[in-house]
C-alpha cells in the first residue's frame, strides 16, 4: 500500500524532533486579579456595558416584571425559549396577554422550526456563568435549550444567577472542570453581534442579535 | 496567485502612487495601534501575557507531532471526522469530495486565512460550488472579485462610498447608500437568507485543543456561528501549527489576540466545537469534518529558527505597525499573506525564487517582533530569507534557496572581499576611487539605487591617509 499524506506528514514531523532542541517552556506568570462577589457583578456589569450589552442586576423574583417591561418596550411579537429550561414554567405564567409576545418554545429539530426561528424577535436562555474580567457570558446549550437561541433572534435575553460569576476564565475553566466534560457546544458571549469592518466604523447586529440584554439575578 | 508571477516593484509603484488606498489605510491602523495600547494598558502585565502566549505556542511546536495525533484520536472519539492534506490541492479535494458526498452546492464560509492561502473558493466556482464569504469585510471584497488586504480587516482599503457602489452594482434591487448602517443591514438581509439555506458551512480555526479534541473560533459578527450550527454539515480548516496542548493555554492566547487584533478586551463570540450534533440535541450540524493542512508547515518545523514563524496566530497587528505594510497596503504583496509575517511565512510556503522579493520590503525598524503577541522573530527571519535567497554553498534549507544568485553580485562581494585582504589592492581602489569614483557610469544597479537616493560624494582623500598625515599612528 502506497504511503497516506498522513504518514508522510507525520513523518516529517517526527524527523523535525531529531534537528532542533528541545523547549524548555518559562511562562505561567500571567494571571488576573480575584476579585469578591460585589466586586465581581460591578466590572462584569462595566465591561458589558462599554460593548453596549444591557445589564440590570436584579432580585431573582423580579426577573419576570423586567423582562414584560422591556419586551413591551420593544413591541416584540414573538419570543423563543427553552420549554424545559429552569425558568420555562415561570416564562408562561408570567409572559402573557396584552402587549405581550407570542412564546415559541424552541421544540423541534432545526430543520423543521428554521424557517420560522429566522422571524422572531427575542430568544431567551440560562446561563452557566459569568467572567467577570472579561464581562462574558458562559452558555453551554442541551438539548432543552438549544445553540440557536442566543443566535438568530434579533434580541438575546440571558439570565444569569450572580453567585456564578467568576473573576476570570482562568477560574471558571477549573472550578468548572472543562478538561474532563466539553459540551458539544461551548460558548462564551460578551455581547451583541459588532462588526466594524466598513471604515472600523463599530455597527451592532450584523448577523447575530442586536441587542444582548443580560438579567443578573441576586 | 501561489507561483505566479510577482512583479513587486510595479505593485508598489502602484500603490504608493494611490492617495485614496494610502489615506484608507492610515486612518484603520493608526485606529488599531491606538485601540492596542489602549486595552493593554499596563506593559508589565502584557509581557507576562506574551510569556504564556509565547510558550504555549512553543512548548506545542515543541511536541508537535504527539499533539496532532490527540488531537486527532480526540476528535475522532468525539465523531469529528479528520483529514489531512499535504498541499492545497489536496485541501481542496478533501472539501469537493465531502460537498459532492452530500450533493451539496452551496458553502456558506466563516472567515478563513486557511481557505484562502489553499484559493478554495476559486477552485469550488471552477467545479460549480457556490462559495459564499459571509464576513463582512469577505462578502464585500469577494463581490468585488478582490483578494483581502488585510487578514483581519480584509476590506480595509475601501471606504465606505465605495463599499456602497459595490453593493448597489453587485446585489440586486440595492439603491446607492454610504451610511454604514444600511450598509450593514444591507449585508445582514442578503447573508441570513444564505445562512438559512446553506448546505454546507466552513470555518477556519483559530485553537485547536489537543486535550479535549475542541476547535476553538473567534469573532465578533457570529457569521461564523451561524456557518458552524446551521448548515447540516460543517468543515473546519486548519493549519498543522494550530493545535495548543490544553484548555489551560487558552487564556492568555484568547486575551491578546484579541487584543492585538482588533484592540478589544474579548470579541464577542469564543466558540468552543467539540462534536456534531448528539441524539436529542435540536441543531447544529450532524457531521463535522477537520481539515489539516501542512501546506510547507512540516518543514520550516526541521529549523529552530524557522520554525518559530509556525507561532503565529494570525493577529494582524505585525502588518499595523510595519512602516511599509501602512503606506503600501496588502495587495502589492501579491500573496495571502501580506505584511510582517507574508514577508517570512510566503517565500517558506511558495519558494524564494517566486517571493523571496517579499522579504526585500523591510526596514528591519523591528517594530514586528515589539509588538507580535508571541514573540515571532520576525526581523531575524526575514535576514533568513534574504540570505537564503543568495545562499552561496547551497546549503539553505528553504525552497529555492540560492535563487538570487548571480554572476555579477558574486564578483561585486568577491572583489570586496579581496580589497579588504590585501593592503596594496585596498591603497589603489581607495585612491582610485577618491579620484574617479563621482565618475561611475550611473547604470544598472547604481542606478536604480540613486533613483531614490542622492549618490554620496566620495572624500578625496580616504580616511587612512588623513590619519596619516595628521601624524596619528596605529598598529
Ligand atoms: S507574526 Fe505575530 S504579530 Fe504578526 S500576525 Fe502573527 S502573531 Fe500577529
Amino acid at each position: 500500500m502506497s504511503s497516506t499524506a498522513r504518514d508522510r506528514i507525520f513523518a516529517r514531523l517526527h524527523a523535525a524532533r531529531t534537528t532542533v532542541s528541545p523547549y524548555v517552556p518559562q511562562g505561567g506568570t500571567w494571571q488576573a486579579p480575584m476579585l469578591d462577589k460585589a466586586q465581581r457583578i460591578e466590572l462584569l456589569k462595566k465591561r458589558m456595558e462599554t460593548v453596549r450589552s444591557e445589564v440590570h442586576v436584579l432580585p431573582e423574583a423580579e426577573w419576570p416584571a423586567k423582562l414584560a417591561e422591556l419586551l413591551k418596550a420593544r413591541e416584540a411579537t414573538t419570543l423563543t425559549y427553552g420549554h424545559d429550561a429552569w425558568f420555562g414554567g415561570t416564562l408562561r405564567s408570567k409572559i402573557k396577554g396584552k402587549g405581550m409576545p407570542k412564546l415559541v418554545p424552541y421544540g423541534e429539530n432545526v430543520e423543521a422550526f428554521r424557517d420560522e426561528l429566522f422571524g422572531i424577535d427575542v430568544g431567551i436562555t440560562s446561563t452557566l456563568g459569568g467572567i467577570a474580567e472579561n464581562g462574558t457570558l458562559i452558555v453551554w446549550p442541551t438539548p432543552q435549550e438549544p445553540r440557536l437561541l442566543s443566535l438568530v433572534p434579533t434580541v438575546h435575553v440571558a439570565l444569569l444567577k450572580a453567585d456564578t460569576i467568576y473573576s476570570t476564565l482562568a477560574e471558571a475553566m477549573r472550578e468548572m472542570r472543562w478538561a474532563e466534560n466539553m459540551p458539544t457546544n461551548a460558548l462564551l458571549i460578551s455581547g451583541p453581534s459588532k462588526t466594524a469592518d466598513i471604515e472600523m466604523t463599530l455597527a451592532f447586529g450584523v448577523h447575530g442579535p442586536k441587542e444582548l440584554i443580560v438579567l443578573v439575578l441576586e | 496567485m501561489g507561483s505566479q508571477h510577482l512583479d513587486f516593484t510595479a505593485n508598489v509603484t502602484e500603490a504608493l502612487a494611490d492617495r485614496q488606498l494610502r489615506a484608507n489605510f492610515k486612518s484603520a491602523l493608526t485606529g488599531l495601534m491606538k485601540k492596542r495600547v489602549a486595552v493593554l494598558p499596563d506593559a508589565a502585565e502584557r509581557e507576562r501575557m506574551r510569556d504564556d502566549a509565547e510558550a504555549a505556542k512553543r512548548k506545542a511546536l515543541a511536541k508537535l507531532p504527539e499533539l496532532l495525533e490527540r488531537l486527532e484520536r480526540k476528535c475522532t472519539e468525539n465523531g469529528i471526522i479528520v483529514h489531512w492534506a499535504e498541499t492545497t490541492a489536496e485541501a481542496n479535494e478533501i472539501i469537493l469530495g465531502i460537498m459532492r458526498s452530500h450533493d451539496a452546492t452551496k458553502l456558506v464560509k466563516g472567515k478563513s486565512m486557511v481557505s484562502e492561502e489553499m484559493h478554495l473558493n476559486h477552485f469550488l466556482e471552477t467545479h460549480g460550488m457556490e462559495a459564499l464569504e459571509t464576513d463582512l469585510g469577505e462578502f464585500i471584497i469577494q463581490l468585488n472579485h478582490e483578494p483581502p488586504s488585510h487578514i483581519i480587516v480584509p476590506a480595509v482599503h475601501k471606504n465606505r462610498q465605495q463599499v456602497g457602489r459595490i453593493f448597489a452594482d453587485n446585489l440586486e434591487g440595492i439603491p446607492y447608500t454610504d451610511v454604514v448602517e444600511e450598509l450593514n443591514a444591507i449585508a445582514r438581509k442578503t447573508l441570513r437568507e444564505k445562512f438559512r439555506t446553506g448546505h454546507v458551512g466552513l470555518s477556519g480555526v483559530n485553537f485547536a485543543v489537543a486535550e479535549t479534541g475542541t476547535l476553538v473560533l473567534v469573532e465578533n459578527e457570529g457569521n461564523g456561528r451561524m456557518c458552524t450550527t446551521v448548515p447540516p454539515v460543517h468543515v473546519a480548516v486548519m493549519g498543522l501549527e494550530k493545535v495548543v496542548e490544553s484548555l489551560s493555554d487558552l487564556p492568555p492566547l484568547l486575551r491578546l489576540l484579541t487584543a492585538s487584533a482588533t484592540g478589544q478586551l474579548v470579541t464577542t463570540y469564543v466558540n468552543c466545537i467539540t462534536s456534531p450534533r448528539k441524539d436529542g440535541e435540536r441543531d447544529g450540524p450532524k457531521e463535522i469534518h477537520l481539515v489539516i493542512l501542512d501546506n510547507g508547515r512540516s518543514r520550516m518545523l526541521a529549523d529552530a529558527q524557522l520554525r518559530r514563524t509556525l507561532q503565529c496566530i494570525r493577529c494582524g497587528t505585525c502588518l499595523n505597525h510595519c512602516p511599509v505594510y501602512i503606506r503600501i497596503g496588502g495587495h502589492a504583496y501579491g500573496s495571502v499573506y501580506p505584511g510582517p509575517i507574508g514577508k517570512i511565512l510566503t517565500p517558506q510556503i511558495d519558494g524564494l525564487a517566486d517571493k523571496g522579493v517579499l522579504a526585500t520590503a523591510s526596514s528591519l525598524c523591528n517594530a514586528c517582533e515589539e509588538v507580535c503577541p508571541v514573540r515571532i522573530p520576525i526581523p531575524g527571519i526575514i535576514r533568513r530569507m534574504r540570505t537564503e535567497a543568495y545562499d552561496e554553498k547551497g546549503d539553505g534549507v528553504v525552497k529555492g534557496h540560492g535563487a538570487k544568485k548571480n554572476l555579477l553580485e558574486t564578483l561585486v562581494w568577491k572583489g570586496w572581499e579581496l580589497t579588504y585582504r590585501i593592503p596594496a589592492l585596498n591603497r589603489f581602489v581607495v585612491s582610485m576611487l577618491g579620484r574617479f569614483g563621482d565618475k561611475l557610469p550611473n547604470v544598472g544597479p547604481l542606478k536604480a539605487w540613486t533613483s531614490v537616493r542622492t549618490a554620496p560624494r566620495f572624500a578625496p582623500k580616504s580616511l587612512h591617509q588623513l590619519a596619516k598625515e595628521e601624524g596619528i599612528r596605529h598598529e
